[in-house]
């Protein structure tokens, strides 16, 4: 049965907005398999709210599913944006009452999150050499935030994450010499364990928002949030899929190792080492081509048969083409 | 094959036709629609350089593992003798051969990225 999310809406907006209160400018955002985004807004006696509705609209599964609820996403926010870090303001936690499923409500943040555009857009040229040190200091303040209780976050490290894409790569049958090569690499050159920190699993650019004077403004994206090396996050958003043409500069397209590093240190975080970030950085370009591979898998099990899925299976080799240069430099 | 149309050439009748009709849509169907065009370019692409990048596959496995092939045995044996660890990167003639496969598969799929070690035109 498909959800008539534009009336739930229009209840909410008069339970949050209070008498009075209406809904105004519902529209959906976007959506994957199982989740949508909404923008909708209230008005009413007050000054008007722009807000965002997000809500998983398939069923989830917290036994095989690597996300997160969107309660403990939602918790998560708070609890990071009271460390400081830059997030978006939590308005609304959905209960069965508003007849949304599992959904959240938060406020509407104005910035770019395209990542072509922060790597290349003029607009972007005076603050972007800032944007690196930036996302140091906020994963520094991610990373300093206790988890909140009762929310359950897995804890990885790099076998453990190697073991789990792994048995994803062999389970889809594909034959990739460059990506069995890079999991016999990386085995070998797995980091000394550190004190596990909250991460934010998903930190790459494309789920930052950055505006044009301030830069770096708001962290989208929690649902892979979980708790590991501080140095993964960091070597996510160094993976050359997520710097948007732009591979002279490793950090997101848009900066330097050492400013990341920099800001990271500066910002109260212990010092970690570029050797670190870069066995993260290459697990990222293998984590991404074994992603593409059960992107094409859904497809090919008839799960998503969107265009969309088999397309982002050809997208294995940037991967490789990245994966070979970085053990041709080796860690 | 017949050339009057090639395969090709059809695959970009079908691309240059769902650019045509994009602007009409939906934002969620343009966006398909753009993949869907991106997909018959790649099958072009496939068309006109999958044969000489797969023979240049074979040579290039072939070389590692010292024997002749057809591809999908070459791939499989080269797959399996990496992950037992008797070739890795220490291998002479292993990365090389990777480098070659990843360039020419990345040609066909996706010749506008830019993979990591490449230096931006000034």
């Amino acid at each position: 049965m498909t959800l008539d999310v534009p009336e739930a809406l229009s209840r909410l907006a008069r339970r949050l907005g209070g008498e009075g209160a209406r809904l105004a400018d519902a529209g959906r955002l976007s959506g994957g398999a199982s989740m949508e985004t909404w923008a909708f807004a209230i008005e009413g006696a007050g000054p008007r709210e722009d807000l965002i509705l997000r809500r998983r609209s398939a069923p989830f599964d917290p036994e095989n599913a690597r996300a997160i609820s969107l309660a403990a996403e939602a918790a998560l926010i708070r609890a990071t944006g009271a460390r400081g870090a830059p997030v978006p303001p939590v308005r609304h936690v959905c209960d069965d009452a508003d007849g949304l499923g599992e959904a959240y409500v938060m406020g509407r943040v104005a910035g770019e999150t395209l990542g072509k555009r922060i790597v290349s857009d003029p607009r972007f040229d005076a603050v972007r050499g800032k944007l690196a040190r930036q996302c140091g200091e906020v994963l520094a303040q991610i990373h300093a935030t206790p988890p909140p209780a009762g929310l359950n976050l897995k804890t990885v490290d790099g076998v453990g994450e190697l073991d789990r894409y792994e048995e994803v790569y062999r389970a889809t049958g594909a034959g990739r010499p460059i990506l069995e090569l890079a999991f016999q690499y990386l085995r070998k050159h797995v980091p000394e364990p550190v004190e596990p920190t909250l991460l934010h699993g998903d930190f790459r650019n494309g789920n930052l928002m950055f505006d044009p004077q301030r830069g770096l403004v708001t962290v989208l994206d929690w649902e892979l949030s979980h708790i590991g090396d501080p140095a993964e996050d960091m070597g996510w958003i160094c993976t050359n899929s997520w710097r948007f043409g732009r591979p002279d500069r490793p950090v997101g397209g848009f900066g330097d190792y050492a400013d990341l590093l920099a800001g990271y240190a500066a910002a109260g975080g212990k010092p970690i080492d570029l050797a670190r970030v870069r066995f993260w950085q290459m697990l990222g370009s293998l984590r991404w081509g074994v992603m593409c591979l059960t992107m094409y898998m859904s497809w090919a099990d008839g799960v998503d048969r969107s265009v969309e899925r088999p397309m982002i299976g050809r997208r294995v080799s940037e991967t490789e083409a990245d994966l070979v240069t970085l053990l041709e430099q080796g860690l | 094959m017949i050339t009057h149309p090639r395969t090709e050439e059809l695959a970009q009748a079908v691309a240059a036709w769902i650019d045509q009709i994009r602007p009409g849509l939906d934002p969620r169907n343009a966006f398909l629609a753009r993949v869907a065009a991106n997909a018959m370019a790649t099958i072009g692409r496939e068309i006109t350089e999958g044969p000489a990048a797969e023979a240049a596959a074979v040579a290039a496995m072939s070389g590692v593992l010292g024997r002749a092939g057809a591809y999908d045995e070459l791939n499989t044996d080269l797959c399996a003798r990496i992950r037992t660890g008797e070739l890795g990167v220490e291998t002479p003639g292993l990365l090389p051969a990777l480098r070659i496969m990843a360039a020419d598969q990345l040609a066909i799929d996706q010749p506008s990225y830019r993979p990591e070690g490449i230096s931006f035109p000034a």
